[in-house]
């Protein structure tokens, strides 16, 4: 069974020896065992651990510390040496006490080669140099060089290493063996046969995480050719992981083939937002477009991988049909272009005269912590129905959770729904049928899909309503205020296991669009007294401080790959 | 410094020799080779290297050299390169090279003339030519699309066909022309 990267695999194996090597003349100590990623039991440290523990970086293409060791692509070749044995089976002592180091006669593959006790490692020979240089020299004999077509250039191995150990000419006089180009290996990945080095990354991949064992190697020798099970598509939800480990521009995805330059993208941290497992991500944008989500490793959230569905939901930030304008419905009419001031002012004198118990709130569980936080004291001063709509979906072995919305554990700690989400929807419904509830607030619903219709909308004596596409639901508005996407604005989301994880701003927003917890404060300040606070972190330090689940954080604490909300360890 | 100024002779300050010399020179050029050129209806001949306007080229078999490689587009000093990639969607045009612009528009009021994105192309698909004076009446026309591009760039005599031959390669180890071989040894 492939492990889940949501448990906690990544947890310290009981205390266990260290040992003392040397890396490059630079002594380190490492544990003697460290953890398998597949199976998560004890193996031997192997040399290449030790050299990124050493901060020694060895060039590999086949080794990715995610997957079982393969060791075909022998880039990782290193040169050792060992404690020298008398006779005696006791170590020679050199003059001045120290061990005398046998240099082995032949070098060893960092991947797979377990360290021991007085080990000495060296990267920086001109033997590992000429290895290096002699095995991509290899690699490249029947790779086509096409990196002017190839989607991977930029951030391709081979490129690198070849500006490090590579031949500016070609010594290969013969005719490149040549094999099948743009092979549809399933609906998302694409396969050029001929660029790829075979390091078997894909195919660990997808059988030991994935559990989905679809790939193999076939032909023999330089023939070798990668492919899927013969009439089944490559398709499980995890394949375009195999995109980001490919070492090469082998696998391709294609959705973000020949769509934009790498170099041209710029890397934004954020957090996908189509489930509760809130794998970490970088958004990749150019222009205020944006071009693809890759994983972001976290062993704590995703490890180094993230589902196919939730990188392929980004389109709709971009679509044309964004609400764009501020408006307001004029007496007897349809919805007027207005501004930001004026429909705020509109609102907040609505809510001021409304009596209490005659306001509703329904927010999405896709809005941040500090939206909900804010929409939570604004409840509480209103003494407004809250709720929050439920989305599920299945869940799956690996990272797919249950709940497909990215924030409903913040709609909880931040004190926004305190019932069961989607348990208070009907009990609304049924107060504004009874005309108790006169004006209802809905950010980023489409409601009339969750048993509030259009009939019932109608009773209301306003509808306020921020979101980010028109729907039924912006269509029936009072005062509609456009809002933004989570990758065009700031914020934290709490994922199913209770962890908040920041998320930054990638792109621009269309035409007025305003972050909701910007626009929020405006409209809960005159009404709660809370004064606005002028940014995220300020107002994030607050919630904290406010809610006993959050209490130990501050925006500092979250870093790059989030903390744990005290109030909901589990 | 004070340069010191010497006194004129009475020679000099006489003024109409130093008239009579000036005609002298005037006088003498009537007689020699005119070095006046008649711009814009005559123009130089500019020397070998000379750098002037970027355009696309196609190779001898009418194929759009660029594949779209948006490296001339990253090197560009000015930004006045924009290309438009094809996107996922094959073009038969392409054929075995798989990439071409869907749009390639380079702004001549931003163009430096520097020649980076001539030295950059892994493809030789884009060349400084020898045009210096380009005019438009507004700004839009000064920005030159791949049409207008590949229209003035005109054919170049690739000595390698790179693409060519990959492809007749391909063929000869019986791999299809777009590489759809789903033939594997059993």
């Amino acid at each position: 069974m492939p492990p889940t990267a949501t448990q906690e695999t990544e947890t310290q194996a009981p205390v266990i020896d260290t040992i003392a090597i040397k890396v490059d003349g630079r002594e380190i100590s490492i544990p003697k065992l460290s953890v398998d990623p597949i199976s998560g039991r004890p193996v031997p440290t192997t040399m290449i651990q030790a050299c990124a523990a050493a901060g020694v970086e060895v060039p590999h293409y086949c080794y990715h510390p995610k997957l079982p060791v393969s060791g075909n692509c022998r880039m990782c070749l290193v040169e050792f040496g060992t404690p020298a044995m008398g006779p005696d089976r006791k170590p020679i002592l050199n003059a001045d006490g120290t061990s005398k180091i046998a240099k082995s006669p032949r070098p060893a593959i960092a991947c797979a080669s377990p360290v021991s006790p007085g080990m000495e490692i060296y990267t920086t020979t001109p033997g590992v140099k000429e290895m290096r240089t002699s095995i991509l020299e290899f690699l490249l004999i029947n790779h086509p060089l096409d990196c002017p077509i190839c989607d991977q250039a930029g951030e391709c191995k081979l490129q690198e290493y070849s500006m490090e150990y590579g031949q500016a000419e070609s010594r290969f006089a013969e005719t490149k063996v040549h094999k099948p180009k743009q092979v549809d290996l399933g609906p998302r990945i694409m396969l050029d046969d001929e660029r790829c080095i075979l390091c078997t990354r894909c195919i660990r991949f997808t059988r030991d995480i994935a559990g989905d064992d679809a790939l193999g190697i076939l032909n023999r020798g330089g023939h070798n050719t990668l492919s899927h099970y013969p009439g089944k598509p490559f398709d499980n939800n995890y394949t375009l992981n195999t995109a980001d480990i490919c070492p090469v521009g082998a696998l391709t995805s294609k959705d973000f083939r020949f769509q934009m330059r790498v170099w041209f993208l710029k890397e934004t941290n954020s957090v996908c937002t189509s489930c509760a497992t809130g794998c970490n991500i970088k958004i990749g944008s150019r222009e205020d477009r944006i071009y693809r989500y890759v994983p972001r490793d976290n062993d704590s959230v995703n490890s180094c991988w993230m589902c196919d569905e939730g990188r392929l939901n980004y389109k709709w930030i971009g679509r044309e049909d964004r609400i764009q304008t501020v408006s307001i419905r004029k007496a007897g009419g349809g919805l007027e272009s207005s501004s930001w001031t004026e429909a705020l002012k509109h609102v907040t004198g609505l809510l001021k005269q409304a009596t209490p118990g005659s306001v509703a709130i329904i927010a999405s569980a896709r809005q941040t912590n500090e939206e909900l936080f804010l929409l939570s004291t604004l409840a509480k001063k209103l003494d407004a129905l809250t709720d929050v709509v439920p989305r599920s979906g299945q869940a799956d072995a690996l990272l797919v959770s249950a709940d497909r919305n990215p924030n409903t554990t913040g709609a909880a700690l931040t004190g926004f729904i305190t019932a069961k989400p989607g348990s208070i929807l009907p009990k609304i419904a049924e107060s504004i049928r009874s005309g108790r509830i006169r004006t209802l607030l809905v950010i980023g619903e489409d409601v009339t899909r969750h048993g509030l219709d259009a009939a019932l909308l109608g009773k209301l004596d306003t509808l306020v309503v921020s979101d980010i596409l028109p729907n039924a639901t912006t269509a029936l508005a009072h005062v509609l205020l456009p809002g933004r996407a989570h990758a065009e604005k700031r914020g934290t989301f709490t994922n199913i296991k209770g962890r908040v994880q920041k998320f930054m701003r990638a792109v621009e927003a269309p035409g007025e669009a305003r972050a909701e917890w910007e626009f929020l404060q405006e409209l809960t300040t005159p009404i709660t007294g809370q004064a606005g606070f002028a940014g995220i972190e300020a107002l994030f330090n607050h919630m904290a401080a406010e809610r006993p689940g959050l209490k130990h954080l501050t925006w500092s604490d979250l870093k790059d790959s989030g903390a744990t909300a005290s109030g909901s360890e589990g | 410094m004070i340069v010191k100024r010497r006194a004129l002779s009475f020679w000099e300050r006489l003024y109409v020799p130093a008239l009579l010399g000036g005609i002298k020179v005037t006088l003498g050029h009537f007689f020699k080779k005119s070095v006046t050129m008649q711009y814009p209806e005559e123009k130089w001949t500019v020397p070998e290297g000379y750098r002037g306007a970027p355009y696309l080229v196609k190779d001898q078999e009418d194929r759009t050299k660029c594949v779209s490689c948006q490296l001339c587009e990253f090197v560009c000093p000015p930004r006045a390169i924009t290309i438009t990639p094809p996107g996922p969607t094959a073009s038969a045009e392409a054929g075995n090279v798989e990439k071409m612009p869907k749009e390639f528009e380079i702004n001549m009021l931003r163009c430096i003339f520097c020649g980076f994105c001539q030295e950059v192309c892994p493809e030789e698909a884009i060349f400084l030519m020898k045009d210096y004076s380009l005019t438009g009446t507004n700004r839009e026309e000064m920005i030159y699309n791949k049409e207008k591009l590949l229209s003035l760039g005109g054919i170049h005599q690739d000595p390698i066909q790179k693409w060519k031959q990959k492809l007749r390669e391909a063929r000869e180890q019986g791999i299809g022309a777009e590489g759809h071989s789903d033939k594997v040894d059993p």
